[in-house]
């Protein structure tokens, strides 16, 4: 049965069944004659999720087009060629005069191939495909690869970032000049802020990277980022947990975000992440580092790097809106979770009706966090009588914490203590920049397009 | 075997090319007229030069569906461009940036695309593939056009035989070229996302006029839909040539059918030169196994020259480098085309693949004439200690232009002997052509991960067949035995508005050639006036016809009816001037005939016509021209 799957891939109902008649397989050279004519070409497995009704043919152009299986009235085979999709492997090459750098892979779509199942494009990588694909790599360190997961970044959870958590640090005792860590871009941003707390004091870079557009077009990022991200591991001076991504669309340089301030902002664009509230840490590109603040921790050579591997899952996050009724807070409170955490209005606002909610969490010991899902700014909830109102009821303002970051703070604060006290103590410490004491005036830039000056300015740059 | 010799263009004959085993077939790219871009509600058809804005990319090959690399795209990869695109805001989106997923396939472009389907009786698929076709030049932003096969095994009557129509495909159009010096090609993005066909044809045709007079036809097929943009750039072709022993060739960028016999000989030509070249150098014993060749450092030995490109790149800190063949003495004097020598071979790849685009962009020693000095030669060729049956080729640039030049130039003299390597080439103005980039082969195609394939239902194929066109071919027959004007038979057969032909003759039974005239020659002298005709469509036309054959007004105010209802953007019976009375004819002749007595003039024998003018113009429309000249000869007396 197994062999019949592989050998009819994705066919199913009534075009199986005239496949099988004529035992026409996948990668078989047909000819296909049908009441419309006849279609010469090789049958392509089908997408699983595509329907019953048609044959995938790829015709001798290298196009593909669908026949109808009703319309066919005979297949002819000519032969059969089984297609290997496979990214040519060389030997990264070792020199022992480059640093070391460990690149971890989660998922993404850095290094893919197609996937005739879904007919989408999955993950690949290996140091020798990486080297087949990005040569350039090879000038820069010795890499090493570990793939960790095969996730959407969606399906990232608590399991895989205690044990990208737990690698990392493995990796980095055992002496990597620096940690990249391949990724899905849509969560990167929450793996990112966990990583931060979970590996402190870490002597080396640890860089996650990714690509907004697959590394199967010839204009993905997927290669830029990944010479940016490995030339920070292997050779700048910046020891903290980071994100590398596009700076502008054009492949001009990328940022370094750090892991506590960095967003995704756009579900499709190359220059998608952005440092949130403050500046990032610093440009690269293929030749030089650029430093755009100062207060980074620098590279070190001990080894002393310390790992907190906790994670309490019972914590949810709510997106408040206007109209949102107290049992979207029950649920939670009765379902047992031991933290919320709230993004508010403005400067962390919540509407009255909520308030018997906040209540019940209160007496029920659960702890509640305020963030403001302007993202920018702070909370502060003392400058309007509804913010004082809800400190009573035991709402913590978390500063100006990303709503994301606050989450997952939460959640690993609450795995280390139930002492809402001392959880109190653990979420208003900063520990890698997530809550900062100032928000610099070049920390909330958004430019609005259409006005003049701005539009002046993006003519004399690149996207 | 390769015995014959070409004659100018003007000699060959139909024999000559069968001897050679001409055979070409066509590419015809059409713009689909549409509101909206194939895969974003960007508005179609506006171009500027205009920008506001700067992207930079690079391109990088991927591999293919079946897992290989292909051989342009790691050509592109070797010039290392830097890409820049020019963005409007009012033409192009984040998708045309490739900063966003394609949204779905603009149906409408997809019903014309199948309306043409239709007409050259072609197999229509029963679900759409999009596909990516890889791109590395930078023409596309996302380094692949988007394209999906429409049908394949179509066909058109030709002379006596048809020719085949290998497939159809709707993709979207690409960027314009702005600039392309050095390392750097600025394109503009505002043609880029419009919809267009590309309609392949076999290689059925058998000598230069037949590809002109087969592409004419596809042209004017596709135009006959009335949904196809018109214009400069809205139709091109790729011509593909091959002959016996040769390989298909592509010619990119033709820009107008009336270049495509003289294009089409001059690759003959080239191509069976090349076989010749090739015969040459295994008569020398220069085979694929034997070619020999080496590359050396020249530039010290040069620092004194009076060469003036050489003397500048050497100034600039670049290098020069030597490329000795063995036993090419006199080839790169061998003549590929019309005035064009093997040495052009050579020089357009070194310009394409190695950036190096200042002209000349190299010398060599079949011919230093105005280059190098005679010891300057002897120097060189003692330096590089080569004989004299080998030629040299010097070329300079950068260290890493200059590497990549020498050994393309060592590459482009070894594919001589192998035959003609697959090249896309580019049609120029002389009617020769240069060399573009390596053709690409199905290895660039890559199904599209961002698009699920579309099922085509039959009800969407019934609908688009209600309103197909009849083929131009049956209707110039049918016009013919009508009995009208060739030039019109040719442009009333691929008009819109052969409906409304047949509607007035064989319904109102109108004269045949007033209404072909008024369709094809009436409509085209108003718009020549520049005024806006769109509301000369099929319903108020019919209407038009429909009062004339009513009598509501007279033939020869035709013109003038139709004009007006353009003007006033509609048409309708109501506002028809009403026929003259003889009474009031009478009445109003009697009134202009004495403001014309009340008038003072140097020559009385202009009175008459005077009258007849001032006559008309009050009666226009509402009378036959005939009747009033009738009117005026009979009772004007002077």
């Amino acid at each position: 049965m197994m062999e019949l799957k592989e050998d009819y891939k994705g066919y199913r109902g009534q075009t199986l069944e005239c496949l099988l008649k004529y035992e026409a397989m996948v990668w078989c050279d047909v000819e296909v004659k049908t009441n419309d004519g006849t279609f010469i070409g090789l049958i392509l497995p089908r997408s699983e999720q595509a329907d019953e009704y048609h044959i995938v043919l790829k015709l001798r152009t290298g196009y593909n087009i669908g026949i109808a299986s009703e319309k066919v009235q005979d297949i002819k085979i000519n032969g059969r060629k089984i297609a290997v999709y496979k990214i040519p492997e060389k030997e990264f090459p070792f020199d022992p005069k480059k640093p070391n750098v460990k690149l971890l892979g989660t998922g993404g779509t850095i290094a893919s191939r197609l996937d005739y199942r879904t007919g989408a494009v999955i993950p690949a990588f290996s140091p020798g495909e990486l080297y087949g694909s990005v040569p350039e790599l090879a000038d820069i360190c010795n890499l090493d690869t570990q793939k960790l997961y095969g996730v959407f970044s969606e399906n990232m959870g608590p399991e895989q970032w205690i044990g990208t958590a737990t690698a990392i640090v493995k990796e980095i005792r055992a002496g990597a000049h620096g940690i990249v860590i391949g990724h899905g871009t849509d969560t990167m941003h929450h793996t990112a802020a966990i990583l931060s707390f979970m590996v402190q004091n870490s002597p080396v870079p640890i860089v996650m990277v990714g690509s907004q557009r697959s590394s199967d077009r010839p204009s993905s990022d997927a290669a830029l980022n990944l010479i940016h991200s490995v030339r920070t591991a292997a050779e700048s001076d910046f020891a903290e947990t980071m994100v590398c991504m596009f700076g502008p669309t054009s492949d001009e340089y990328g940022l370094l975000h750090r892991g506590t301030r960095v967003r995704k902002m756009h579900p499709s664009y190359r220059s998608t992440f952005r440092t949130i509230g403050d500046i990032p840490i610093a440009m690269v590109d293929r030749k030089k580092f650029t430093p755009l603040r100062n207060d980074y921790k620098r590279r070190r050579d001990d080894r002393d790097v310390e790992l907190m591997p906790f994670f309490e899952e019972r914590v949810g996050m709510v997106y408040y809106y206007p109209n949102m009724h107290p049992d979207m807070m029950d649920s939670m409170i009765d379902n047992g979770y031991k933290g919320i955490v709230i993004a508010g209005t403005g400067l962390g606002h919540i509407n009255k009706p909520l308030y018997p909610a906040l209540k019940r969490a209160k007496d029920k010991g659960i702890a509640v966090y305020m963030t403001v899902q302007t993202l920018w700014g702070y909370v502060q909830m003392y400058v309007y009588d509804t913010g004082r109102d809800m400190m009573e009821l035991g709402v913590v303002p978390c500063a100006n914490m990303l709503p994301e970051v606050c989450y997952m703070k939460l959640c690993w604060a609450l795995g280390q203590s139930s002492d809402l006290n001392e959880v109190k103590r653990i979420m208003l410490t900063p520990i890698a920049g997530e809550i900062t004491e100032r928000e610099p005036s070049n920390g909330y830039l958004i430019y609005q397009g259409g006005i003049p000056e701005v539009e002046e300015f993006i003519s004399k740059y690149r996207k | 075997m390769y015995d014959f010799q070409f004659k100018p263009f003007n000699e060959m004959t139909a024999e000559d090319y069968a001897a050679v085993g001409f055979m070409s077939g066509l590419e015809v790219h059409q713009q689909l007229f549409t509101e909206k871009k194939l895969f974003c509600r960007c508005p179609a058809g506006i171009y500027t030069h205009d920008y506001q804005a700067e992207i930079l990319r690079h391109m990088r090959p991927t591999l293919s569906e079946l897992g290989e690399y292909d051989g342009t795209a790691l050509m592109e990869f070797k010039t290392k461009k830097d890409i820049i695109y020019r963005i409007h805001y009012d033409t192009v989106c984040t998708y045309e940036m490739d900063d966003t997923p394609p949204f779905e396939m603009n149906d409408d472009a997809l019903d014309i695309a199948f309306e043409v389907a239709m007409l050259i009786d072609a197999n229509i698929v029963d679900e759409v593939h999009i596909a990516r076709k890889q791109y590395l030049d930078g023409s596309i932003p996302t380094g692949f056009q988007r394209t999906a096969i429409t049908c394949v095994n179509g066909k058109i009557p030709y002379k006596d035989r048809e020719i085949g129509i290998i497939q159809m495909s709707i993709e979207e159009d690409s960027c314009r070229e702005e600039s392309d010096i050095g390392h750097r090609r600025v394109y503009l993005t505002d043609r880029l996302g419009m919809p267009l066909i590309e309609t392949v044809t076999a290689p059925d045709m058998k000598t230069p006029q037949e590809v002109a007079d087969v592409n004419q036809i596809i042209r004017r097929l596709v135009r006959s839909t009335g949904h196809v943009r018109t214009g400069v750039g809205a139709g091109r072709e790729d011509v593909n040539v091959s002959v016996t022993g040769g390989t298909r060739i592509e010619i990119k960028g033709v820009p107008s059918i009336k270049r495509i016999p003289v294009l089409t000989y001059n690759e003959a030509m080239r191509q069976w030169n090349l076989l010749r070249l090739r015969e040459e150098l295994h008569k020398r014993g220069v085979t694929p196994e034997t070619f020999d060749y080496k590359i050396i450092d020249i530039t010290s030995i040069l620092r004194r020259t009076y060469y003036k490109p050489i003397h500048d790149a050497i100034g600039e800190g670049k290098i020069v480098k030597c490329v000795a063949l063995k036993k090419f003495k006199g080839l790169l004097n061998w003549q590929t085309q019309t005035d064009t020598y093997f040495s052009k071979e050579i020089s357009d790849r070194v310009r394409v693949i190695a950036c190096l685009s200042d002209f000349p962009n190299m010398i060599h020693s079949d011919s230093y004439e105005n280059t190098l000095s005679t010891a300057e030669g002897t120097k060189i060729r003692k330096f590089v200690g080569s004989w004299e049956e080998d030629t040299l080729v010097i070329v300079w640039g950068s260290e890493q232009d200059c590497d990549t030049a020498a050994k393309e130039i060592a590459i482009r003299a070894k594919e001589a002997t192998i035959g003609i390597p697959s090249e896309t080439r580019q049609a120029l103005h002389d009617g020769t052509n240069g060399f573009e980039r390596i053709l690409p082969g199905p290895e660039r195609m890559y199904p599209d991960t961002d698009l699920p394939p579309k099922r085509i239902f039959g009800e969407r194929i019934e609908r688009i067949r209600k309103n197909v066109p009849i083929q131009f071919w049956i209707l110039e027959n049918r016009y013919k035995e009508l009995g009208l004007r060739p030039d019109v038979v040719s442009n009333l057969s691929t008009s819109k508005f052969n409906k409304v032909f047949d509607y007035a003759v064989d319904e109102l039974k109108l004269e045949p050639m007033l209404v072909s005239i008024a369709l094809t020659q009436f409509i085209k002298r108003i718009k020549r006036e520049g005024i806006d005709i769109s509301a000369l469509d099929e319903t108020n036309l019919n209407s038009i016809f429909k009062a004339l054959s009513e009598n509501r007004f007279t033939k020869d105010s035709l013109l003038y009816i139709i004009k007006n209802a353009a003007l006033s953007n509609s048409f309708s019976v109501d506002y028809l001037p009403t026929l003259i009375s003889a009474d009031e004819f009478a009445s109003q002749y009697n009134l202009v005939l004495t403001e014309i007595n009340s008038l003072e003039l140097y020559n009385d024998t202009n009175k008459k016509t005077l009258l007849l003018d001032y006559l008309m113009k009050k009666v226009k429309g509402r009378i036959a021209v005939q009747d009033v000249i009738s009117f005026v000869n009979e009772n004007f007396k002077g």
